[in-house]
């Protein structure tokens, strides 16, 4: 016990140094004869580079080397790997078109690097990579799946015809063939889901260093999961191997996916570096290159059809969904659309038969992966915007359409792989509408219209997966990892504690929430408690953070190394006090006899481990204990979010007046920490609602490259929300922990567009709904109205 | 952004001298284009020169039935003023909404109506105002100044100086903003003036810049009342289209700020 633990709101360690400015950022890492990179980028969407000629980029004063990607191939270095095997329907393996980290032969979206040139200074290499002169030959582009699928569409990658890297599919479509067959009604949807750019507020960061007379590399990097860098740098991309490979993700500056993967410029820094006889090569993304080589979230076209019998039961579902995969496979993209998607697509709800259908596209755009929620939002968009327009169809009240469909009893399977743990979803249902006076909304949509305006609300009941991922179950759906988690706890002879954990924290506050369980555990203050991530060289491995898997995850490994270094505190307190171990308690920094007024001080006991004066006999010195996590189940974090809005009809702009999310997330750590999480989570999927849009011209060029025309979210875009938590704990890990890094961003996005399009009274309207978008649609109502 | 000298003159004629001896020079205000424009590397002018501390560029004064207001103030320093607060409340307002507060306390008038970027605030006050542009060698009035998007009267030598706008009877500015940007998607300044004339003047909407409405103008005239303005149309085939607003959007937009300029008159 201790007033830091388990549920205590303690404010964040790690803000000090975050929000002085005293953070340690790769681009802070200054290495002894450094180096600067700056790649040569091609302005084309598609394009066979005939020719490279560096010799003037390379005569100016300060240039090393320019270094190109027939080199790269020469030096054996391997091409990027997509991680997740996908099948499909037909049984075929995923057709994946090769990647290498520089482009040797084509560049397939704008932005591709095809050069790196390395010099004395930043400027020098962005001046001299100016001067590489590259014979191009453009070649057709396309930038939207329509446009790759059609007929005649230029081929983007020999291994894919017809630019079809898989066409995939889930559940029985006789079954849900057959429910359809018999519906009372059929609610239909074509929906879009935008694409977005990522924008952390720190951009990517590499500084390659080998060391020739050890060799020995060392990467500082931007990675929310170093292991996994140093894994696939060694396995996959032949950089060295792992023993002589150190990855060093120091403070990192936001991450929200796009930091999952190992891009084309860490690698060619590595290489690089040696290359050029092994001196440290820095690279720093300026932001236009941020937008240019991020990956891209998002960017689905779905078709979607809901069957309803006469008590408005829902009887099927059946989607189809177009998926936009940019010019290569990221890391992690086959499964985004997949595994992440298709199988959310139950929601809440106890919906007998469903099938999916997912062709995923090469276009000539940014590779699209990962990017917060990462599947599961567009699963909620498919799934509320459908449940919404279905209940405005059929004339009942929208929140109780859904009641009428949530699952009530656990565990639940749905047909689509997920089995559904814990929840109780009508709990947060009546915790949203009461906090938003559901039962007040007409008397204030009369109060706006009498100001004319039109009001509106809408909800969404969202469900998603997290605790990524019991090992053994996506290894049989394709993953090529385990996602487990580790952790070690070393106590020192004084009695602090540093965990070493393979989670990797990047703006969550790990340095805070798990010393609070250190502290729960043992009663130690968490100021005597260090988190220590990010270096594979300190750590003895980890998958780290994405998919809110830190909670479930992280701290589960944790807990399973602090059980063991409680066990052997015990004996050790056991021996000396000569007390039954099971008589004794660990509180308030003591370990205590229970009934008696004997004890050990905390730090006694691990002094008493160090000296290894009087231990039990036989057992060895010291107090450090490590443990490897693997989840039992996916965690379901779910919760219902209102929104209301009031839109000006002359304008078009939508204010919302009101967000309401009340969540289910299990076991909370630390309250306050969860709800910056919603809130920030919250303010993504708003901008993805009615601000953020990465836009492509047809001929694949991005018009969006800059805040000038991508527009973020801002603090006066957005309400004070309004945010409450109910508790079932996840029964698949020891503290009932579900997540929630991304649950704002999953269920917020549907809640708004339903609000919109009940205030306007015209449903198509696609996101972001931006005022002219919104001011459209009310034209267009109008018109309909008149006709009528 | 690409190598170039940066000069900080102590006086109008030697910014004048240097930008005459530069290979491709540029004056530079509160830097809040220019500086943007270089370090994305798209601009790359051989000589930088400071003109925005000049001490003949600074002052806000008062005469009778004008406000001179030196070219190197910032807006945030044009917001703040009592001055102009009480002279021409619009324009202070104005100046107030222009960006955000880095933006307000480093960006100038002069630096602003230099540039006249199409969706720039200044440009459609100094319009509608009837102001005059004061620099080193002439005066020029307003409806001579601006010349279509990012031109105007100005010669590669000629520093705005000052701009002198007359007291108005009452006047008001309404914006839309880019939802990216936050510059002005349409912005439309509307002044009364003292011998009771309606100027209109129109911002970040026009296909060609800074422009005054005179069908707004004539209605306006007639009857200064937001009702008036409902019979004129404006013609979204004069308007700027792109991915933030269409020609038709803009067209609405602008007639929807106008009216709230109105309303704002009081």
């Amino acid at each position: 016990m201790s007033n830091e633990g388990i549920g205590a709101r303690v404010l964040r360690k790690e803000d000090k140094k975050f929000i002085t400015g005293s953070g340690r950022y790769t681009d802070d890492v200054t290495l002894p004869g450094q180096l600067y990179a700056a790649f040569v980028r091609s302005p084309h969407a598609h394009a066979k580079i005939k020719s490279i000629d560096s010799s003037a980029a390379k005569a100016e004063a300060g240039v090393v080397d320019v270094l190109t990607g027939d080199q790269l191939v020469a030096d054996g270095v391997g091409n990027i790997i997509c991680g997740w095997m996908i099948h499909s329907k037909d049984g075929s393996p995923m057709n994946m078109g090769a990647w290498p980290a520089i482009a040797p032969e084509t560049a397939r979206f704008v932005g591709e690097a095809v050069a790196i040139v390395i010099a004395d200074s930043q400027e020098t290499a962005k001046d001299a990579s100016e001067k590489v002169i590259v014979d191009w030959e453009e070649l057709p582009a396309v930038s939207t799946t329509a446009a790759a699928l059609a007929d005649g569409a230029p081929q983007i990658h020999p291994e894919a015809p017809g630019n079809l890297i898989y066409d995939w599919e889930i559940g029985e479509k006789d079954a849900v063939e057959a429910a359809f067959a018999s519906a009372a009604h059929i609610t239909s949807m074509d929906i879009t889901n935008n694409r977005l750019v990522p924008n952390p507020m720190e951009t990517r960061s590499a500084v390659a260093s080998y060391n020739a007379i050890e060799d020995h590399f060392t990467l500082y990097t931007t990675s929310q999961n170093p292991h996994v860098a140093r894994l696939v740098l060694s396995a996959f991309y032949q950089i060295a191997p792992e023993h002589k490979l150190r990855v060093i993700a120091p403070d990192v500056g936001g991450g929200f996916g796009s930091k999952i993967y190992i891009y084309p410029e860490e690698i060619a820094c590595l290489w690089a570096s040696k290359k050029i006889g092994g001196r440290p090569v820095k690279w720093t993304s300026s932001r236009t290159e941020a937008f240019l080589t991020d990956a891209h979230g998002r960017d689905h076209v779905t078709k979607a059809e809901m069957a309803f019998d006469a008590n408005n039961k829902i009887t099927g579902l059946r989607v189809s969904t177009d998926a936009n995969f940019g010019g290569y496979m990221s890391l992690f993209s086959s499964a985004v659309p997949t595994y992440l998607y298709a199988t959310l697509l139950s929601g809440q709800y106890n919906i007998p038969n469903i099938y999916a259908e997912v062709k995923a596209v090469y276009t000539n755009t940014v590779p699209v992966d990962a990017y917060r929620g990462a599947g599961r939002p567009e699963a909620t968009y498919v799934v509320e915007r459908t449940m919404e327009t279905a209940a405005r169809e059929l004339g009942v009240d929208p929140s109780e359409l859904r009641s009428n469909n949530f699952v009530q009893e656990f565990p639940h399977q749905t047909p689509v792989i997920m089995c559904y743990d814990a929840g109780d979803f009508q709990v947060s249902m009546d915790a949203a509408k009461e906090a938003i006076d559901y039962a007040g909304f007409t008397a204030r949509k009369a109060e706006s219209a009498s100001r004319g305006k039109l009001r509106g609300i809408g909800f969404s009941s969202y469900i998603e997966a997290c605790g990524i991922a019991p090992s053994a179950a996506v290894g049989s759906l394709g993953a090529g990892v385990g996602l487990w988690e580790s952790a070690e706890i070393r106590v020192n002879p004084v009695g602090t504690i540093e965990v070493l954990t393979g989670s990797h924290s990047h703006g969550q506050g790990h340095a805070t929430v798990f010393a609070q369980v250190v502290s729960d555990r043992f009663g130690v203050p968490i100021d005597n408690v260090q988190i220590v991530h990010g270096d594979t060289d300190k750590v003895q491995f980890g998958m780290g953070t994405y998919g809110s898997r830190s909670g479930a995850v992280g701290i589960s490994a944790i807990t399973k190394a602090l059980d063991k270094v409680e066990a052997k505190a015990k004996k050790i307190a056991s021996h000396v006090l000569e007390a039954d171990e099971s008589d004794l308690v660990i509180e308030d920094g003591e370990i205590k006899v229970q009934g008696t007024d004997k004890k050990m001080l905390w730090h006694e006991v691990c002094l008493g481990a160090y000296t290894a004066h009087n231990l039990p006999e036989g057992m060895e010195p010291g107090l450090k204990e490590s443990a490897f996590y693997d989840p039992a189940n996916f965690t379901f974090p779910a919760g219902t979010y209102i929104c209301e809005v009031e839109v000006d009809p002359n304008t078009g702009v939508t204010t919302i007046l009101d967000f309401v999310a009340a969540d289910d997330f299990g076991k909370i750590i630390n309250p306050m920490i969860v709800e910056g999480q919603v809130h920030g989570g919250l303010a993504q999927g708003i901008g993805q609602a009615l601000l953020e849009d990465c836009v492509y011209d047809e001929n694949g060029q991005i018009k969006t490259a800059s805040y000038m025309d991508y527009c973020m979210p801002r603090a006066d875009n957005l309400p004070s929300f309004k945010v409450s938590h109910s508790e079932t704990l996840s029964p698949s890990n020891p503290l009932g922990i579900k997540g929630c890094g991304e649950a704002g961003a999953i269920g917020s996005p549907p809640a708004v567009i339903n609000a919109i399009t009940n205030a306007i009274g015209n449903n198509n309207l696609s996101m972001p709904a931006t005022p002219e978008k919104v001011w459209t649609a009310i034209q267009e109502a109008a018109t309909a109205q008149a006709a009528e | 952004m690409y190598e170039t000298k940066y000069h900080k003159p102590s006086d109008v004629a030697s910014a004048v001298s240097l930008m005459n001896g530069a290979d491709d020079g540029k004056f530079l205000g509160g830097g809040q284009t220019l500086i943007p424009t270089m370090k994305q590397r798209l601009a790359a002018p051989s000589d930088v020169i400071n003109v925005a501390g000049l001490s003949e560029l600074q002052g806000i004064t008062v005469d009778g039935d004008s406000v001179t207001i030196g070219a190197g103030t910032t807006h945030a320093a044009v917001a703040a003023s009592a001055d102009v607060q009480g002279a021409i409340p619009g324009l202070a307002s104005l100046a107030g909404g222009i960006g955000d507060p880095h933006v307000r306390n480093m960006g100038t008038i002069g630096g602003s109506v230099a540039n006249n970027d199409p969706a720039a605030d200044y440009p459609a006050a100094v319009l509608a105002l009837g102001a005059t542009v004061n620099t080193n060698t002439r005066s020029i009035a307003a409806d001579d100044f601006f010349d279509g998007m990012f031109a105007t009267a100005l010669e590669e030598d000629e520093i705005i100086v000052s701009i002198t706008f007359p007291k108005p009877a009452k006047s008001a500015y309404a914006k839309f903003d880019n939802p990216a940007s936050r510059y002005a998607l349409a912005g439309v300044y509307v002044a009364v003036g003292s011998d009771g004339g309606v100027k209109v003047a129109v911002t970040g909407a026009g296909g060609d810049g800074v422009y005054r409405d005179s069908a707004m103008e004539a209605a306006l005239s007639g009857s200064l009342s937001s009702d008036a303005l409902a019979s004129v149309s404006v013609d979204a085939s004069d308007m700027m289209s792109d991915m933030h607003g269409s020609a038709a959007y803009r067209a609405n937009i602008v007639k929807v700020m106008a009216g709230r300029a109105v309303d704002a008159l009081g």
